[in-house]
């Protein structure tokens, strides 16, 4: 076979990457070998259905996935530090994007959050598993081959170089003819599938597995969010799935849905990505909501403010997410009564996004407030997330996006709704949820040195950009001219974006550090919490809760602690608890080899791959595994090991 | 486990409502998926390019076939799924083999059609139109394909295991699928064929 077809060759970097990639494989390999951790690897990780440990590998992923876009950050960072700067080329450049757009949105926010619903929504709602574990894991192993295959384009084929939307005619086989593209269809298809079905499952879940008395009123406000959420992948996801399969017929089997000629239209595809795009964007901000939410409340001592209309906000947020797609092309000509709809719509965001706001800040007033480093994020959060909010509004008026469009200014516009929003909600969560993960905390004081780095760089690289957005420096551009006088600000930007990386590095390292040296936490809740994932041991047993909680109220643990209201009452029975399955993960490898054989159009292989699904999906359905139960005898062992009081 | 003897077999453990909830829920991204691509056939449907309209291409006999086997499959699904909850086993298998036969025939009359349209030059890359065309048609078809393998895996598993909270389960979830594949025909049937050919 003529090995051309598949390696990028004479790029120093790329080499650079194979010989990275090759080493850190060889690594894990030779590691998981010396120390015989093969076993414990397939037995505890690769097979597992728990939702905590799918989780916990969602937020590795994720982790992953942060350190190559953030690469692929600084990489554009340091090419636009000055005018005619020779680091990158023009196509470097395009695929590096392009990458980061994808990778940070699909493979890095999107996992990120999904890691913590798995791993907080059934502890909240007093649930021992989701509804179903098996397509759990499923979601996972899809998800991981999407993002495996489109990490590989780098050093095999090309990686896409039109951009994250990929725009048609741009994207068509015609202007980007390498594989590139292909890799962008395939990969975010099969990674796609695996969410819609994450959708499926949670609003099962949370609709037919909450404890006994928790109404739906009852709920905590990141429950509701995901709930909401869930509902928004259910019907967003299916327009992607159709958007990257017209794509691949355009690609790869002769279709012309967005070719210039034989009738095709290139603005439905800017269409239909962007009714999956917009609410896609609310897909990775509500739940991101609901984390500050818990983190507010819990950390100023006080119920949250406003429950009801927090609800109500994110359920209309939820429907306008599906008007407001067109703001993404204002400029494209629909005219002015099309523009002025969507003008409106967009607008309209802002008013259930303000209620929450006041509600934050309402329920921070008169509260105790101890300033940990999960709060931190959550208060950095509302006024950085405000500028964000606010330049929204003045891209929304459509007539001034004439101005705006495509300019530096929208690229600082979107970090500054997306990274404290979705990021900093992510990265609090993480710490926030870390004890009830592992056991211990994080370092405090390490845990606020990268806070006020991440905070501070964030503004330093992002705020230039508003200011050389209105001097006219487009986005994607990947050099400019001395006279320009662009070259200070992206100076200026580029020295926050180092400080940015040092933020990240010192978190990482709090990391480590925590694992090493953190003293254990014994009581299950350190930061003197109010949910239910609080009540139960950190980490949490398989089976969650001994015995299932009661709830009776809202905040129904913090009830349990000052009004001494008992959560736990009947006694412990036998637990019925899903077996591990290897099915999920061999699913997720036939898929990547699949996607791997469409993107370089190899139809036999293909098509081998494609009946080895289908087998898949049979051994399934003929599989008769009724799960276990836990004894009771286990069950008070385990809780006794871990000083339980509910026994 | 716990049976609720309340309600029908397929009903009665928690699992099992939770995963008719959950195909339920999936049925609605069913009807996203297919909304988008009615969508995609509406915008593009006039946009023939150099080749043939839909009205120069369609043919009614072969449709109304279609049509026809479609919808008494969708009926004899039904059937089956009333017999089951009977307990009449042997006809339970008659209905589901009838339906699984006609889907077969629907899928020989839509593949036939494809055929004679690609020998007439209408292929998926002649026009907009008929990519539109050959991708909603195809995933419709290529559902009611997954539709038969799925519905012969679970006739297996009811002549081995009989009637049990599982199988019961697994029939009236594909029977489910089954009608929901007829309603997306009959908005073909409707807006594809019928207003293409008027």
């Amino acid at each position: 076979m003529n090995l051309d077809k598949f390696l990028v060759k004479g790029e120093p970097m790329i080499y650079a990457a194979m010989v990275s990639i090759v080493v850190a494989s060889l690594a894990i390999l030779i590691g998981l070998t010396y120390f015989k951790k093969w076993g414990y690897m397939w037995r505890e990780w690769l097979t597992t259905v728990d939702h905590k440990k799918i989780g916990v590998m969602y937020i590795i992923a994720a982790l992953l996935m942060l350190f190559r876009g953030g690469v692929d950050a600084l990489l554009m960072r340091a090419q636009l530090a000055m005018p005619e700067n020779g680091l990158l080329d023009a196509q470097h450049y395009n695929e590096i994007f392009t990458t980061h757009g994808v990778i940070m949105i699909l493979f890095m926010a999107m996992p990120f959050i999904i890691g913590l619903m798995n791993i907080v929504i059934p502890l909240q709602i007093g649930a021992r598993d989701v509804a179903f574990p098996r397509l759990n894991a499923v979601s996972f192993w899809l998800f991981m081959a999407g993002a495996m295959l489109f990490n590989i384009s780098f050093v095999v084929g090309g990686s896409p170089d039109a951009g994250w939307t990929a725009y048609f005619p741009l994207a068509s086989l015609e202007y980007s003819p390498t594989v590139g593209n292909n890799y962008y269809s395939i990969a975010l298809q099969i990674a796609g599938i695996g969410t819609l079905l994450t959708g499926v499952n949670f609003i099962v879940t949370i609709l037919k597995m909450r404890a006994p008395g928790m109404k739906l009123m009852r709920m905590p406000m990141f429950t509701w969010s995901v709930l909401i959420t869930c509902v928004i992948i259910l019907f967003a996801f299916p327009v992607l799935t159709v958007a990257l399969a017209l794509m691949m017929f355009d690609r790869m089997f002769g279709g012309q849905f967005f070719t210039m000629a034989n009738g095709g239209m290139d603005m439905l595809w800017a269409n239909l990505f962007w009714v999956w795009g917009h609410p896609e964007v609310y897909i990775v901000i509500l739940p991101a909501f609901g984390i500050y939410s818990e983190i507010i409340s819990t950390f100023s001592k006080k119920n949250l403010y406003g429950y009801k209309s927090m609800v109500v906000s994110m359920v209309a947020i939820s429907l306008l997410s599906f008007l407001v797609w067109a703001h993404h092309f204002y400029t494209m000509g629909h005219g002015a009564m099309v523009n002025g709809f969507f003008s409106i719509t967009t607008m309209a965001i802002a008013i259930p996004t303000g209620v929450k706001i006041f509600n934050w800040l309402f329920t921070l007033r008169k509260g105790r407030i101890s300033f940990t480093t999960p709060m931190l994020y959550s208060l950095a959060f509302i006024p950085i997330f405000t500028i964000g909010g606010v330049t929204g509004v003045m891209l929304a008026m459509a007539s001034a996006d004439y101005q705006y469009h495509n300019t530096m200014f929208l690229v600082a516009h979107f970090h500054y709704v997306l990274i404290p929003g979705t990021v900093f909600a992510v990265i609090a969560g993480f710490h926030y949820w870390f004890p009830k993960m592992f056991g211990f905390r994080l370092n405090e004081k390490l845990g606020k040195l990268a806070f006020w780095f991440i905070a501070i760089c964030f503004n330093i690289t992002f705020f230039p950009l508003f200011f050389l957005g209105l001097n006219g420096m487009t986005r994607r551009m990947y050099t400019y001219s001395e006279g320009s006088g662009f070259g200070p600000l992206n100076m200026l930007a580029t020295i926050g974006s180092v400080g940015l990386a040092i933020g990240f590095v010192i978190l990482v390292y709090n990391v480590y550090w925590s694992f090493r040296y953190a003293p254990r936490d014994t009581t299950g809740d350190p930061w003197d919490a109010r949910t239910l994932e609080w009540s139960t041991h950190s980490p949490v047993p398989e089976y969650n809760f001994a015995i299932t909680p009661n709830v009776k109220g809202m905040d129904a643990f913090w009830a349990a602690k000052k009004e001494n209201q008992p959560l736990y009452e009947g006694k412990i029975e036998p637990i019925h608890m899903p077996n591990n399955s290897g099915q999920p993960f061999i699913l997720g490898v036939i898929f990547f080899f699949l996607g791997f054989f469409l993107v370089f159009s190899m139809w036999v292989p293909a098509i081998v791959t494609g009946v080895g699904v289908v087998i898949m999906l049979a051994w399934r359905s003929f599989e008769r595994d009724h799960g276990r139960h836990i004894s009771v005898e286990e069950i008070i062992e385990t809780e006794r090991k871990l000083g339980g009081d509910t026994v | 486990m716990k049976i609720n003897s309340n309600v029908p077999l397929e009903y009665s453990t928690e699992e099992n409502s939770n995963k008719i909830l959950g195909f339920w829920l999936f049925l609605g991204a069913e009807i996203a998926l297919f909304s988008t691509l009615f969508a995609t056939y509406f915008t593009l449907w006039n946009r023939t390019g150099n080749g043939p309209t839909g009205h120069e291409l369609f043919e009614l006999n072969g449709v109304l076939m279609e049509t026809f086997l479609l919808l008494t499959s969708s009926f004899t699904c039904g059937l089956a799924i009333h017999a089951m909850r009977h307990g009449f086993k042997k006809a339970t298998m008659v209905f589901f083999a009838i339906t699984l036969v006609l889907g077969l025939g629907f899928l020989g009359v839509e593949i036939t059609e494809f055929v004679t349209y690609v020998h007439d030059g209408a292929t998926v890359s002649t026009s907009a139109f008929l990519s539109s065309l050959f991708v909603l048609l195809g995933t419709h078809g290529l559902h009611v394909s997954m539709g038969i393998l799925w519905g012969a895996a679970i006739m297996i598993q009811i002549k081995r295991q009989g009637f049990t909270a599982e199988t019961t389960n697994k029939s009236f979830i594909f029977s489910l699928y089954w009608h929901f594949l007829d309603v997306v025909w009959i908005f073909i049937f409707s807006f594809v064929y019928l207003k293409g050919m008027m």
